[in-house]
């Protein structure tokens, strides 16, 4: 089986937001809409202060429940983990982006473009009619993946089978991969250091991993 | 401003903003609706039926559902919503309207025969189903604390059979009727304890801060125009044998649950945030283990 995740090493990301900005670029998502995003969290108080960048979007969880309260089914969990939207069934009730303890769910009601009412070319071209008032989420680059591996290029090995912001991370904070596969990427990152998942509590098996610490001997 | 994981800035619990008064009105007009239904039967199965019951009924479930029309983004793919009752409470309380409006027509059409009062308690069984699935559609929202909190199930239940009677009592037929004087009295004790242990259960679990601040501030309004007024109007009809009281008392009864709903739904409504219970491992090489997870 094949089940690809992304993992965030949070000692690594530094907040640049160059994964949010390929993000949008590559899916020309509409102003407001951040299918990545990166938070800037504070933690502590004064002057025992840390900051934190966390990287976040859509989790593709195994037991996701934005896919069991979708009415329509036109929220799908792949073979392979990921999890999708048919945009031509979605009805727009916004019941899955409230079920989604990620808030990383988006519905635009109507067309806006990034300066005024006139889209730019490069929104002219992109510009998706089908996405109105309907839900929309990371996709982990669906497309970019699946033209890959027909190549038969490797998810989170090549470039050209990989998501556009692990491939536009500066710092290699991001990386994605087979985590049933033990030589991918995503598998070595995790097996190499200590990490979490976003609200467990939640029970959704989320495929967004959170690197904390290299090795736990490191730890203090 | 601070979440339940001591974070500050950018993670902290947003207002969803993707329901708002229109899904309200879907379970104000479906609880309402649907315990006027209950009630109907209830009726019919004493052998009193009712003939404004049930059409209050319908149309209130009607309205709920109109307005769940006007809130999705692709409202001519409504049909769409059937395509899922293998796991979607929507879908299921979609499939359930169907019975529901099917048996209370010809409970209308049938008023006062034998088989109008069968179709009629078909009906009141399907209207239980479908406040159930109300009930559990807000239950699935794991991305709002406040409505999938498991006090909120019990709630949702008695709080539509109390509208429901209490609109119930609005109808002349109904007003001078002291069993349901006295059943209203009975539901809005049952509903004053459970929207309190609703209440506890938010802080007990930590819900976000200004979900819970929010339903603070109704605590006690609710409960004395919501709970305790209906019941001492309740009271007086019985001491003046006068319906005049009961009609107010099932209107104050019903209309304080339709802004409770209002409110939970529209403003006690804020996402989970973002939460990470250590911090990364970096320069000093320490990492901070954060409560809430």
């Amino acid at each position: 089986m094949t089940r690809y995740v992304m993992v965030a090493d949070l000692q690594r990301c530094v907040g640049c937001q160059t994964c949010t900005a390929a993000c949008k670029s590559a899916n020309a998502t509409l102003p407001g809409v951040q299918w990545r995003r990166v938070m800037d969290i504070e933690v502590g108080e004064y002057p025992d202060v840390q900051r934190v960048y966390l990287p976040t979007g859509c989790q593709h969880c195994s037991d996701a429940p934005c896919e069991s309260v979708c009415p329509t089914k036109a929220t799908y969990t792949r073979d392979d983990g990921i999890v999708l939207i048919d945009y031509d069934r979605c009805i727009g009730c916004a019941y899955c982006a409230v079920a989604c303890p990620y808030d990383a769910r988006y519905k635009v009601e109507e067309k806006r473009f990034a300066y005024g009412e006139e889209p730019m070319p490069n929104e002219e071209i992109t510009f998706n009619e089908n996405i109105i008032g309907v839900s929309q989420k990371c996709n982990f680059c669906v497309d970019v993946i699946d033209a890959g591996i027909a190549r038969g290029l490797t998810p989170g090995v090549d470039p050209e089978a990989t998501p556009a912001c692990v491939n536009a991370c500066i710092s290699g904070a991001l990386i994605f991969g087979d985590r049933d596969d033990p030589d991918s990427p995503a598998s070595q990152a995790l097996a190499n250091s200590e990490s979490f998942r976003m609200h467990e509590d939640a029970g959704t098996d989320p495929g967004f991993y959170y690197i904390w610490c290299n090795k736990p001997e490191e730890v203090a | 401003m601070k979440n339940r994981y001591g974070l500050k800035r950018g993670p902290i619990p947003r207002l969803q903003s993707f329901w708002d008064a229109r899904a309200a009105c879907n379970f104000i007009g479906g609880g309402t609706g649907t315990g006027l239904i209950i009630v109907a039967a209830l009726c019919a199965v004493l052998g009193k039926p009712v003939l404004a019951l049930p059409l209050l009924g319908l149309a209130a479930v009607a309205f709920g559902l109109f307005m769940v029309f006007l809130e999705i983004g692709r409202p001519w793919r409504s049909m769409n919503l059937f395509f899922n009752p293998q796991t979607s409470w929507m879908t299921r309380e979609g499939i359930v309207g169907m019975p529901l409006f099917f048996f209370g027509g010809v409970a209308v059409l049938l008023h006062g025969t034998a088989l109008g009062n069968t179709a009629m308690l078909l009906a009141g069984v399907c209207a239980a189903v479908y406040l159930y699935c109300q009930m559990r559609m807000l239950h699935a929202c794991k991305g709002i604390l406040s409505w999938c909190e498991p006090a909120l199930k019990p709630y949702m239940l008695v709080t539509g059979v109390v509208e429901g009677l209490g609109i119930a009592l609005c109808v002349p037929a109904m007003a001078g009727d002291r069993t349901a004087w006295s059943a209203l009295a009975v539901l809005l004790l049952l509903r004053a304890f459970l929207w309190f242990g609703y209440v506890a259960a938010l802080h007990r679990n930590r819900a976000p801060e200004d979900s819970r601040a929010v339903i603070d501030s109704l605590r006690w309004p609710y409960m004395l125009l919501g709970h305790l007024l209906p019941v001492l109007l309740l009271w007086l009809a019985l001491l003046m044998a006068s319906g005049l009281p009961a009609m107010l008392a099932g209107l104050l009864a019903a209309s304080t649950g339709w802004y409770v709903k209002l409110v939970i739904i529209t403003r006690a409504a804020q996402t989970r945030g973002f939460a990470i219970p250590r911090t990364p491992v970096r320069g000093r090489g320490e990492s901070r283990v954060l409560s809430g997870q």
